[in-house]
């Protein structure tokens, strides 16, 4: 049984140089007098602010409602995105008809998906994790598309020998061949879909709680401190995500070894 | 004893349609192989002698004439006719015995007896203790022996070897030559090998036929009365081995002139 520090990457010290100089210049530079704290706020400020932040349970509902959009709109426009793969990557007929049509729309920026979502489905959480979703769905969906293309007609003729039925052939052959494209597409869909998270938060703003939304608000109060805290934690949120994805990523593909 | 099959191909022609031009890949081919026979199949590239394997398991269509497995004409691919490719086309993804077990898929064998089976196949082809392992985690040579393994676990009437020595080293390609036989031996199933191997087919074959290009025909078929196991320095054996290359219009004087150089 390895204990967690071996499971744990070996971090070299010298990477937190930067980051720990920098706090420190920041707190000279604001408890000199130099520049104005209500702009430049102190390191201490932001960590009191987030303290009382933490503890005032309005943490607890901004990151479980942030999670739950990010995980929503994830699962949904993953699931779209490697239905879509497939169908374009196995028949010839969806492709040719649906394909440039999705070529070119993959071309028009989410963000330009906004005001288009919001006159549809308002600002509420319906609409920001439809827009969440579609960050996901077109990094996903071009991953197992390319997972698909990629697979050798030298494996679909040992499934033809074998006999596999078409729901075989998908179970069998297609998924776990494309599984390192969609496996990557996923934890790039998993970025995206964080960024898309605060996006939403950001663009359409609603009552309602998010780490996105205290931002905003913290903003809209002039409290520097509070948007800091904010940013860190949506960057750790964001850096726990990514971690989570390569570890799976790393677990699901051990049948390709350590060569690649 | 498992069943071995009759095969016979009558009269079988097989065109190609490239661009407008009609190419003649295989002319009048007409073979009868009789059950737990071992036939070898040779000659230089482009004789068709690939696409005749590929007709036989099913994988091409198309064709005139008639492939009848014991008597019935073939369609598309069945459980019953077993393919080794050149390259051992493992599912990377899948260990050993799951490999070995995709032949098992769609057979109607219950849960236990497949297990069996699949274990019998890997100790067969001298893989146990290696269930688990993942093919990157394999040699070429054990590779091909896995791919053995599939071809055979379903008990197929007949196996079909297309060059599936190829790409091996010398040493691992006698050894494996060796297991291969052995494993004909014991199976009693239709055996049918292509090969540009001259040696490799009369070491392992009943009859070797030759097969010559454009378009592909079967040029002669020479049965190999030797007893099992062969020598491959024994006089006969060099004979047939020269009288092979002869027709393929290398000479002694010739292949010693090339070996020289």
């Amino acid at each position: 049984m390895a204990s967690l520090k071996d499971k744990l990457p070996a971090i070299d010290p010298r990477g937190f140089v930067l980051p720990l100089l920098l706090i420190v210049v920041w707190q000279a530079v604001t408890s000199s007098g130099w520049v104005d704290t209500r702009i430049i706020v102190p390191p201490s400020a932001v960590l009191t602010a987030g303290w009382k932040w933490l503890n005032s349970g309005l943490a607890l509902e901004s990151i479980a409602a942030s999670l739950f959009r990010d995980a929503s709109g994830f699962v949904l426009g993953a699931a779209a995105g490697i239905t879509i793969g497939l169908l374009f990557g196995t028949s010839k007929l969806v492709n040719n008809v649906f394909g440039p049509t999705f070529h070119i729309l993959k071309h028009i920026s989410i963000f330009a998906w906004i005001p288009l979502l919001s006159a549809f489905f308002g600002r509420d959480d319906l609409a920001k994790i439809i827009f969440i979703a579609f960050a996901t769905l077109y990094p996903v969906a071009l991953a197992t598309l390319e997972g698909v293309r990629s697979i050798a007609r030298n494996q679909y003729e040992v499934a033809d020998v074998y006999g596999f039925t078409p729901r075989q052939a998908l179970f069998r052959l297609i998924l776990p061949a494309a599984s390192p494209q969609i496996i990557t597409g996923l934890h790039l869909g998993l970025i995206f879909a964080w960024l898309a998270t605060m996006g939403a938060e950001f663009l359409l703003a609603s009552t309602g709680e998010g780490l996105g939304m205290t931002v905003i608000r913290g903003r809209a109060a002039f409290r520097v401190d509070l948007i800091i805290f904010g940013m860190l934690i949506i960057g750790t949120f964001g850096m726990l995500l990514n971690e989570l994805a390569t570890r799976a990523e790393t677990r699901l593909l051990h049948w390709r070894g350590h060569a690649r | 004893m498992p069943n071995a099959g009759t095969l016979t191909i009558n009269k079988l022609n097989k065109h190609y349609r490239v661009k407008d031009k009609n190419l003649h890949i295989l002319d009048n081919v007409s073979l009868s192989i009789r059950p737990g026979e071992f036939v070898s199949i040779v000659g230089s590239s482009g004789c068709g002698k690939s696409t005749l394997l590929r007709l036989i398991i099913g994988l091409e269509a198309d064709y005139q004439g008639d492939i009848l497995l014991d008597g019935k004409p073939i369609s598309g691919t069945s459980l019953d006719r077993g393919i080794v490719f050149q390259e051992h086309r493992l599912f990377p993804w899948l260990t050993v015995e799951q490999n070995v077990g995709l032949a098992l898929e769609n057979s109607t064998l219950p849960v236990e007896e497949k297990r069996r089976s699949i274990q019998e196949h890997i100790e067969l082809v001298g893989l146990r203790g290696f269930e688990k392992a993942y093919p990157h985690q394999l040699s070429g040579g054990m590779s091909q022996r896995v791919a053995i393994a599939r071809g055979l676990v379903n008990r197929p009437e007949i196996l079909l070897l297309d060059e599936p020595f190829g790409a091996l080293d010398a040493m691992t390609k006698y050894k494996l030559q060796n297991e291969l036989q052995h494993i004909w031996e014991t199976e009693g199933i239709t055996m049918i090998l292509v090969t540009h191997d001259v040696e490799e087919a009369i070491y392992l074959g009943d009859r070797v036929v030759i097969m010559e290009p454009r378009p592909g025909r079967i040029k002669r078929i020479l049965p190999v009365d030797l007893p099992r196991p062969r020598n491959r320095l024994d006089l006969e054996f060099v004979r047939l081995k020269e009288e092979i290359l002869g027709e393929f219009g290398i000479d002694h004087q010739a292949e010693a002139e090339v070996l020289a150089a």
